[in-house]
């Protein structure tokens, strides 16, 4: 791929669009690479902490995809996944100091989710296939895009199970007092199935089969 | 590039150690430079749980950290007492709920005791927040229990938890579960104290309403309800000096 994008191509042409809003939507990684699930069902219990964790992906994917991309002439082919792997913990390790300094609470409820991204197969698979044969800026491109990508389903989940669940959107009361809390909704089954809706309309638009 | 061989074993080697230092350093860098704001933000969660038992949730609503610890400095003084009600002379700041609670021989352990004034006369005492500490089902639970001034009406409590299940067990620290212990009594029996306890079952806390001693408990989190009720008693009984010796 990377051979096709001659120097002169401008910075967002339309091939580098399409790295930005494929992942977002016909190629997500979450409704379509069916990658990236346990995160979505764990964290996805309230708004606020899903999108810190939104975030925290971005930032990791995002330099992990950068950093991988410019070393990647240089990375010995037999230790590449070992070195994809200590660039993402190091970023990861970053993030959850820095949560725990800044929101404490949410770093507390979002707990091993965070250290979790480590092992969170967007990132690896955007590396391994992606970062590793392409451009910095076409790889950041891709980066923002799964992650995004990734961001707005667990979003989307998050909305329906602090609504149904907890009666609240960002911890503030929305349903009034008449609504009695689904419990159900504040379990990682009710993620499950909330992302199975998402997924089956997804595809039912975009038609895509799984072959 | 090209001069070097990629995949030879000294490269690889020197790679390695090059990618490690660079991470290492970098680490370690953050973590120190995170170290304070880190440590403040345990202690800004501590004195808002001391407070937020110890004088109800709405009396803190909408401050900002910086002033809740100014509150809690104007109003909290502590006592570090041993099972045997003596007073011990112990740094608050360096003691751990969590080290102490792993001391198997409980009369080793050091208790603290947030005595909490009152907002407008701080001399005057509202509340004995009491740190506990216990198992619940997958890992430990812990709660700041404050009792009232009367040394026998709950104030308030304020759980946290390490690992219970979302939605279950985990659902102690709502602030509903937790607005069912006020206003319940600890009964102080020979051998002890006997807390109020979560009931088996949720049925509405109204049934309960005319029992000081019984809480409306929480369905499906059996098990992290009895720990809890475990913690409650195990841990007051050892207050129980300190407590009788306040009430004369």
């Amino acid at each position: 791929m990377s051979n096709e994008i001659k120097k002169s191509e401008p910075l967002l042409s339309k091939k580098r669009k399409q790295l930005v809003s494929n992942p977002m939507d016909t190629d997500n990684p979450i409704t379509i690479q069916v990658l990236g699930i346990c995160s979505a069902l764990a964290v996805t219990i309230a708004l606020e902490g899903t999108v810190i964790m939104a975030l925290a992906v971005l930032f990791v994917l995002v330099l992990a995809n950068v950093i991988i991309s410019a070393l990647r002439n240089t990375i010995p082919n037999r230790i590449r996944i070992i070195v994809q792997l200590v660039v993402v913990a190091s970023l990861v390790a970053i993030v959850d100091q820095v949560l725990r300094a800044f929101a404490y609470e949410q770093s507390k409820a979002l707990s091993v989710f965070v250290g979790l991204i480590i092992t969170n197969c967007i990132v690896m698979g955007r590396l391994e296939a992606f970062a590793l044969g392409n451009k910095v800026w076409d790889s950041f491109l891709d980066g923002v895009g799964n992650s995004i990508g990734y961001g707005w389903i667990i979003i989307a989940i998050a909305f329906f199970r602090e609504l149904f669940g907890a009666g609240k959107l960002f911890g503030i009361e929305v349903l009034g007092d008449w609504y009695v809390n689904n419990g159900f909704f504040a379990t990682p089954a009710a993620a499950c199935i909330i992302l199975g809706i998402i997924i089956w309309i997804l595809r039912a638009r975009s038609g895509y089969i799984e072959d | 590039m090209s001069k070097f061989n990629k995949n030879s074993n000294g490269y690889i080697f020197g790679y390695a150690i090059l990618l490690t230092l660079v991470c290492g350093t970098l680490l370690a860098f953050v973590s120190e430079g995170l170290k304070e704001k880190q440590k403040a933000a345990v202690l800004l969660e501590k004195q808002q749980f001391i407070l937020k038992a110890g004088m109800g949730a709405e009396a803190l609503e909408g401050m900002t950290g910086p002033e809740i610890t100014e509150l809690y400095n104007k109003v909290v003084k502590v006592d570090i007492v041993n099972s045997k009600g003596d007073k011990l002379d112990v740094n608050e700041a360096k003691l751990s709920i969590l080290k102490e609670y792993k001391k198997t021989n409980s009369a080793e352990r050091s208790l603290p005791v947030y005595i909490v004034g009152k907002k407008d006369n701080p001399s005057e005492v509202e509340s004995y927040v009491l740190p506990t500490y216990g198992n619940g089902l997958w890992d430990n639970v812990w709660a700041y229990v404050a009792i009232d001034g009367d040394l026998e009406t709950v104030e308030g409590v304020v759980f946290d938890h390490k690992g219970e299940t979302p939605g279950l067990g985990a659902r102690i620290t709502d602030s509903e579960v937790q607005k069912r212990f006020e206003g319940k009594k600890i009964a102080y029996e020979s051998n002890g104290i006997d807390a109020p306890d979560f009931q088996k079952g949720e049925v509405g806390s109204a049934t309960y309403a005319g029992d000081p001693q019984k809480v409306d408990g929480l369905s499906g989190a059996t098990i992290t309800a009895v720990g809890v009720n475990d913690m409650l008693d195990t841990y007051l009984t050892l207050y129980k000096p300190y407590l009788t010796s306040k009430k004369n």
